[in-house]
């Protein structure tokens, strides 16, 4: 691969517009959360307090200070992993989080070593028989799963796992697990329905991804000169398809995001969605800021992850 | 582009199929549903065969039976009920958020692509760090600021889907913009809007048509998560995503209170993809 300063500065000019949204999307957080719900203060005193206690809540939170001094401060204050401290029961955000963050890594950890190789073999082997029965099959089955919403692939897998075959739990404990067993059955769950989630984003982009490097004429030209078809794909297409395919895969991980929010919402999974989701229950305003900045941090690097691998990979971009 | 062939030996009717605009089965059976779900969210609540909120059943979770055809829910609420008035939120909500998601991000599109120049750049680097925010979370962070209800979800969902439209559009109309007839018009002395409305407009519409499909199914699963979260159609009205969510201690009993709102949203869905994937290509790609 070649590596010109041209490519870097195309590397350097994307990450710089990771910085910039980054920047937007904190923008946009923090005024969502803070300058809409009108008074936090009143809110958190309840209808009964008295103007006074209101107006020395305010300044004690630094409330009457201008927006945008505040928004500089809670910015700043992140970048230094201070996040404030929950309105609800008072403990300090980064201390709510840090176990699960830990426990939503864990799952999607997993999730990724299981989703990567069964989704990229499926993709690569539907792109291979296009048109064959294994092709309508897969074909079928992940336009399926990707018009459903997550919590029906969830409540699908519940019934036939749990109900029907009475093989798993049906909620997830996470926190007890002492043996493998107790492991592997306390993330069964959660762990197929993102499985099938994001798989299927997974197989659909890489079986579109090798099926437009077959097209090209170079590939055509191969089975044209006689190799057969296994080879053609694995020798010709495959190598000039890498690009696209990673790119496919950094992206379908960004799903991750989306789908960890429902998932353990179903499941009872003490990770940061639903943590996060309890936080917009009782409306604690800081927590929900955390949470949402670590989801959109995790997808904004995944989306920008998948275009400098495009860049890197493809000369093209490069011009 | 949509003339008949030329050739003279064999002479051909203008029909449809004749023209490139036949659809295949699979396009009209979604086509059918997808007509079958309007009319339900149109006249649904005149043909309930009980009040919506009233309890009929004092059993919860009751069977399929002559008497309620989906069963009943938690409450003993009669289920076809719930989710023929269902529709009406579900279809309603998602169809005003997309119509003011596209014609909003369409308009725009089309502007940035006429003007070009440093509107263009600006609008387009904004709208991207839009999209850098997934879509569940940003309905969450502004449930949570402002609280639910129907306006405050039309408004977030056409938001969140805005951009992906304006970028779309824009991606066409730029190509239509470099055409001659374009050209043409602006050295006429067209001005903007002229050019937009009888230039680039007509040139875009099927792929726009065919996007504004896609985006509402996006819209109906993301409208669905919401209310699923409880975080979108607040009781005691509920939209499909509520009515599973309402019902979902029914699961371990596979009761039909859950299972037929779960099909109802999967048979839209559905339903949509199959039609807009199965679009006569003329009206889908006209542009390329």
């Amino acid at each position: 691969m070649l590596r010109s300063p041209t490519t870097w500065f195309l590397v350097g000019q994307r990450l710089g517009i990771a910085f910039i949204t980054l920047i937007i999307v904190s923008f946009a957080v923090f005024f969502a959360t803070e300058l809409l719900p009108g008074d936090v203060a009143q809110i958190l005193l309840g209808q009964a307090a008295t103007p006074e206690a209101v107006a020395g809540l305010r300044e004690a939170m630094g409330l009457d200070e201008p927006a945008i001094q505040r928004f500089i401060g809670w910015l700043t204050g992140l970048a230094q992993g201070e996040m404030g401290r929950s309105y609800v029961n008072n403990i300090d955000v980064a201390d709510l989080l840090g176990g699960r963050l830990q426990n939503s890594l864990r799952l999607a950890g997993i999730v990724t070593v299981i989703c990567v190789p069964v989704a990229l073999s499926l993709g690569i082997l539907a792109a291979m028989f296009r048109g064959s029965w294994m092709d309508r099959v897969v074909s079928t089955a992940t336009i399926s799963v990707i018009s459903v919403p997550e919590f029906m692939v969830a409540t699908l897998s519940v019934l036939i796992f749990a109900v029907w075959l009475d093989w798993l739990p049906a909620l997830s404990y996470g926190v007890d697990v002492d043996s493998l067993g107790a492991m592997l059955r306390a993330y069964a769950m959660p762990v197929i329905t993102l499985s099938f989630v994001v798989s299927a984003q997974m197989i659909r982009m890489t079986r579109a991804a090798v099926i437009e490097t077959i097209e090209t004429p170079y590939v055509e030209m191969a089975l044209l000169k006689g190799a057969s078809r296994t080879r053609m794909v694995l020798v010709h297409a495959l190598p000039n398809a890498l690009g696209p395919i990673a790119n496919a895969v950094a992206l379908s991980l960004s799903y991750l995001v989306g789908g960890v929010i429902i998932v353990e919402t179903v499941f009872n999974y003490p990770g940061v969605a639903k943590l996060m989701v309890d936080a917009v229950a009782t409306r604690d305003l800081p927590l929900i800021q955390s949470c949402a900045m670590i989801f959109c941090v995790s997808y904004l690097s995944l989306t920008t992850l998948a275009d400098m691998i495009a860049i890197l990979s493809n000369p093209r971009l490069r011009q | 582009m949509t003339m008949t062939p030329r050739t003279k030996s064999k002479f051909r009717l203008p029909t449809p199929h004749n023209l490139g605009y036949a659809f295949n089965w699979t396009g009209r059976i979604g086509l059918a549903l997808i007509l079958f779900w309007a009319l339900v969210a149109l006249f649904g609540r005149w043909v309930t065969p009980y009040p919506v909120g009233a309890i009929v059943d004092w059993d919860y979770f009751g069977g399929i039976s002559t008497e309620y055809w989906m069963g009943t829910d938690y409450l003993g609420r009669d289920i076809f009920s719930r989710v023929l008035m269902g529709a009406r939120y579900t279809v309603g909500i998602a169809l005003a958020a997309v119509t003011l998601a596209c014609t909003i991000g369409v308009v725009l599109g089309m502007i940035a692509a006429v003007i070009g120049g440093w509107f263009d750049t600006l609008l387009s680097r904004l709208l991207d760090a839009f999209n850098g925010i997934p879509s569940l979370l940003f309905g969450l962070v502004v449930v949570a600021a402002v609280g639910s209800s129907i306006p405050v979800l039309v408004l977030t969902l056409a938001a969140i889907y805005m951009p992906g439209a304006y970028r779309f559009a824009r991606a066409l109309a730029v190509n239509i913009n470099t055409m001659d007839f374009v050209t043409v018009a602006r050295a006429r002395g067209e001005a903007t809007p002229y050019l937009i409305r009888h230039e680039i407009l007509p040139n875009i519409l099927g792929p726009v048509l065919a996007d504004l499909g896609l985006r509402f199914v996006f819209i109906v699963l993301v409208l669905s998560g919401l209310s699923f979260l409880g975080l979108g159609v607040q009781p005691p009205n509920a939209d499909w995503g509520a009515l599973v969510r309402e019902n979902i201690e029914g699961l371990s009993l596979g009761a039909p209170a859950v299972i037929f709102p779960s099909i109802a949203i999967a048979s839209l869905t559905i339903s949509v993809n199959m039609f807009i994937d199965n679009l006569p290509t003329k009206i889908r790609d006209r542009a390329e």
